[in-house]
């Protein structure tokens, strides 16, 4: 047994690729050697990465392959033997397998008889298994983006490989890839170590000799050392931390090999500007992380992490330099800034003209004018249904809500989308209403991000999405498989978060919002409807995290209003377990059962329950029962208290069981038949309406 | 505390003025082997435009070149009123093909040669891809970050023409203005001394040599600028490089001599005054949705087809270049 370790050397690897790649290689390899009989399953092992490689270490792994032993299948007995001497098939055979033909012996498959040898396979050396396969795993591994790099060689890999690494024990392991040959032999920190030459003696080895070459191999430690340095470094101001941002820590954790922090400050006068451009400008485009202080508003410092360690003199040259590059681009931001005042927001609608929003759908003029019609349109809804909204700011925030993509500021900082336009129209004497709306209406961007704060923002965020999918359904560019270029599902799961997260419930309905967007195009609006359903389910599975079957039952009876079917879902979820409501479902199930096998059989339910015709006890205190609770449940329903209104549901059960156990249904009796069968029917309508139980699985 | 932290510590090493950066790195590259070409004298809108890139990455011959490049950015123009940002800056232009495996360690060493001691700061290779849709041209690579500053666009070259190149090439784009301002330490690009009189000690500017430039030319492409016109030039070019595309379908009937002294190159100068037009045209403001796309596939028709026709002429001539 002896200890293995690859690693593979490479120009710097982008930042985003490696933590997949890092755990990529490490399952090849290990699944390689397990595949291979080298390791017994769950051995030991460890994975690194920087920016410059990429390593896996294995323990215990086998010097050579056992011996296997194996049968070879020859020739059919019929053929094999000739009156009992052996043919010259079966002479043949016996020399392929190696063993005299009197070794021979018989097996029965599902053909017949047939020669069969007992021979071994010969294992092979360990190092043999690798440099036979690893390469092979190695151009396996997945990038998102890589490039051709040697002449006339058709392979493509991430960027160039600079150096390889395979020991077994002590011993090199001679693997090809990429015009290198693996041996022992690895590399420092590029400026603090150089290119001297590491030469690694055993695989235990390698991360204390790469920690002698200015490298942290162990990302995880690599991380820790950073959050540490970012704590340590902002200590020395009083009562300020650097705000937290796991995003960025992955990043830099990502782009340096022997990381550092330093601490930068820049001048109070760009706390003018709002926060969310400077964060922008020192999160995005320079990696730097905010500082604020106890009330959480910025100070006017940033943390850089860096790629080397310097003393106190050459920190001093490498914060002077983070310091100047920020403020050229806070110089730049606050230019545009001020430079788009001189346009007011009202004055760029024009401009939109000339932007485009999508070939075919026109310029984002046009889609300004359409989301305003739509907007306005929602808001008619939402007003008719005495709920609060201030439909002048709606529209003067939808017909400006593109307008900042005209600005400088936006073109310099796409991300910035939406926020610069609210900050705008704040700027300019808009109304808080119209500007937060216009802040929001991007909003959410993702199943974490929080939705837009007002009635407002919320009813331009849904027109806004709704125009775009109408729009791009319209062309028949829907969403495909894995396949969602313009980021339809991820505003269809915007829609349905606001609608069930919003402050004040919205009263909009999934077809009314399908409609509205799809004008007269009756067939388009299905399409869009069941789109969005479709992103209901999604969001009650996944956001909400509702079982499988609690989400189809609750929507089986209505996906049109989000909030209610997240209510519902919620109210199930909670009960299911339940014994009462568990028994009560099954019972629900056999109700419906017997109903559809009635109808198959033609047999038609009375038109309503008549109580003179109910001749059992049991079935009496059912129709009783079930009447009485109809009327609770309908006004628990009406305070939307649904998991009240299911728990009453389930107090049913000794009716529901007392009746299934002394009744008969299927009576002989034409008319008191018929009279069940409107019982249970009458039952199940005035119980279904929270969901469709027979969806229900439970268990037993 | 002064928020903006120590002045940079004494260097033992003097700041090159702007002229001797270019020197150095010229030098530097020179050494590598590089043939120093000047700048194209066409308007282009990246020193990758120049036919000194774009057309000698294709096909298998090896290149090693380098060249100063202004390249001219219409809607960059600020009048000259912002101290980072210019319509027409320069760029240093490295094309190694293929790229040796010490490139990037190359790299390094032409900023050691410059008096930057990399153990003296912190230096990054980021992702950041590179693309020209219109020429059909991308690569990958990285920006490098020195001390947080963008100073380099490192590419390793894939297809251009819509063509995959074989062998791929090396390209190394220094921002010269950023350079010189990091090396110098001024805050804004007008401040950095271009040259300074051995005899007086006067210091020249990049101000006083190019910010009159800045201001007229941004009045130009956003004011003055007569857009009839632009079209007018647009339209005459273009008919005037389709007409070569055109004639270069008769290659195979083509002798030795006359394929030699087909006017490819000529047709290339055509097709990016064409994209220059329409970047003038842009910063106007000139150019409407409708327009935007069906205009930049023009151009590309242009850009990429005579991509395509180097190669052929290329291929004929020696029977080596790959399409």
């Amino acid at each position: 047994m002896a200890e293995f370790l690859f690693e593979i050397g490479l120009e710097e690897i982008p930042a985003r690729m490696i933590a997949g790649a890092q755990a990529e290689l490490q399952r090849r390899v290990v699944t390689l050697l397990e595949r291979e009989r080298l390791v017994s399953a769950g051995v030991a092992s460890k994975s690194f990465a920087t920016p410059r490689r990429l390593a896996v270490w294995v323990a215990d792994v086998a010097e050579r392959q056992e011996d296997v032993a194996e049968e070879l299948v020859g020739p059919s007995i019929k053929v094999a033997y000739k009156d009992g001497v052996p043919t010259a098939a079966a002479q043949a055979f016996a020399q392929k397998a190696g063993v005299a033909v009197g070794a021979l012996k018989t097996v029965t498959t599902s053909k017949g008889e047939y020669l069969a040898a007992a021979t071994t396979k010969q294992g092979r050396e360990t190092a043999e298994v690798i440099v036979a396969e690893l390469p092979k795993e190695l151009a396996g591994i997945y990038w998102a983006k890589n490039m051709y790099w040697r002449a006339g060689r058709p392979e493509r890999f991430v960027r160039p490989v600079r150096w390889m690494v395979a020991l077994l024990g002590a011993k090199t392991v001679p693997v090809n890839f990429g015009g290198y040959e693996a041996g022992a032999v690895t590399y420092g920190h590029r400026v603090l170590f150089g290119d001297e030459a590491i030469v690694l003696k055993s695989p235990g080895e390698y991360e204390q000799a790469l920690e002698q070459g200015f490298v942290v191999a162990d990302v995880e430690v690599r991380r820790q050392r950073i959050r540490k340095a970012m704590d340590a470094v902002t200590r020395t101001v009083a009562e300020v931390r650097w705000r937290e941002d796991e995003e960025l820590v992955e990043t830099v954790t990502q782009l340096t090999e022997w990381p550092s922090v330093v601490m930068g400050g820049f001048e109070a006068e760009y706390l003018t500007l709002p926060e969310e451009v400077l964060v922008t400008v020192m999160r995005d485009h320079q990696k730097y992380f905010a500082v604020e202080d106890k009330a959480g508003k910025l100070a006017p410092h940033f943390l850089a992490v860096l790629n080397t360690a310097a003393d106190e003199a050459g920190l001093a040259v490498i914060r002077h330099g983070n310091e100047r590059v920020l403020r050229a681009r806070f110089n730049d931001a606050r230019f545009f800034w001020e430079f788009d005042q001189r346009v007011p927001l009202v004055d760029r609608v024009e401009l939109l003209k000339n932007v485009t929003f999508q070939k075919e759908l026109g310029s984002y003029a046009a889609k300004t004018s359409r989301v305003r019609k739509l907007a306005s349109g929602l808001a008619g809804l939402v007003l008719e249904r005495k709920c609060e909204l201030n439909p002048v700011a709606l529209d003067e925030a939808a017909s400006l809500a593109k307008t900042d993509l005209t600005s400088e500021l936006v073109k310099e900082f796409t991300e910035l989308q939406g926020i610069v336009g609210g900050l705008y129209a704040r700027a300019q004497g808009y109304g808080v209403a119209t500007a937060e709306a216009i802040y929001d209406q991007y909003k959410p961007v993702s199943m974490e991000d929080s939705v837009p704060r007002t009635v407002e923002g919320a009813v331009l965020a849904i027109a806004d999405k709704a125009d775009t999918i109408a729009g791009m359904f319209g062309l028949g560019k829907e969403p495909t498989g894995s396949k969602d270029p313009f980021a339809l599902r991820r505003a269809a799961n915007g829609i349905v978060k606001i609608l069930a997260e919003t402050a004040v419930a919205l009263p909009l309905t999934l077809a009314e919002i399908a409609a509205a967007a799809c004008g007269q195009n009756e067939t388009l609006a299905g399409k869009v409807r069941g789109f969005l359903a479709e992103r209901l389910e999604f969001y009650l599975r996944e956001a909400r995290g509702h079982a499988y079957d609690v989400v189809k039952a609750v929507l089986a009876v209505g996906a049109e209003d989000v909030r209610d079917a997240v209510a519902r879902a919620e109210a199930v979820t909670a009960v299911r377990g339940s014994d009462d409501f568990a028994a009560v479902s099954a019972a629900f199930k056999r109700m419906r059962n017997i109903l559809a096998q009635a109808a198959e059989k033609g047999i038609a339910p009375a038109a309503r329950v008549e109580a003179v015709l109910l001749t059992e006890a049991t079935e009496k205190a059912l129709a009783e029962r079930s009447s009485e609770l109809a009327a609770d449940v309908l006004a628990l329903r009406g305070e939307r208290n649904h998991k009240a209104a299911l728990e009453s549901i389930a107090t049913l059960r000794p009716q529901v069981d007392a009746f299934f156990d002394a009744v008969m249904v299927m009576a002989p009796d034409v008319e008191v038949r018929a009279n069940r069968l409107a019982l249970l029917g009458r039952v199940l309508g005035d119980f279904s309406g929270i969901a469709e139980f027979s969806e229900i699985v439970t268990a037993g | 505390m002064q928020a903006t932290g120590e002045k940079k510590a004494a260097r033992t090493f003097p700041a090159l003025t702007f002229q001797e950066l270019l020197f150095t790195l010229q030098r530097f590259w020179a050494d590598q082997g590089c043939v120093l070409q000047q700048p194209y004298d066409v308007e282009v809108g990246a020193g990758t435009m120049s036919p000194d890139t774009f057309l000698r990455v294709l096909g298998p011959k090896p290149v090693r070149i380098a060249y100063a490049q202004p390249s001219r950015r219409p809607a960059d123009g600020r009048y000259g009123e912002n101290p980072n940002r210019l319509f027409r800056h320069t760029q240093l232009q490295v094309i190694l093909k293929p790229p040796p495996v010490r490139i990037q360690e190359l790299y390094l060493e032409s900023l050691t040669a410059i008096g930057i001691d990399l153990r003296e700061h912190d230096i990054k290779f980021e992702e950041d891809n590179w693309e020209w849709p219109v020429g059909g041209a991308w690569g990958v690579g990285w920006q490098v970050m020195l001390d947080g500053l963008e100073i380099t666009q490192f590419t390793y070259f894939q297809q251009c023409g819509g063509m995959d190149l074989d062998p791929i090439c090396g390209e190394i784009t220094y921002g010269l203005e950023r350079i010189a301002g990091f090396l110098q330490d001024v805050d804004s690009i007008y401040d950095i001394v271009w040259a300074v009189e051995p005899d007086t000690g006067r210091k020249v500017t990049y101000g006083e040599m190019r910010l009159a430039e800045e201001e007229q030319f941004s009045a130009y492409s956003f004011d003055y600028a007569d857009v009839a016109k632009l079209w007018e030039h647009l339209n005459l070019y273009e008919s005037e490089c389709l007409s070569l595309l055109d004639q270069a379908k008769g290659f195979e009937k083509m002798d030795q001599l006359e394929l030699k002294r087909f006017p490819v190159l000529g047709a290339y100068e055509l097709a990016l005054k064409c994209s220059h037009v329409f970047n003038l045209l842009d910063a106007r403001g000139a150019i409407s949705v409708t327009e935007r796309v069906g205009v930049m596939a023009r151009i590309r028709t242009l850009v990429v087809g005579v991509a395509r026709i180097y190669a052929a002429q290329g291929q004929q001539l020696s029977g080596t270049v790959k399409e």
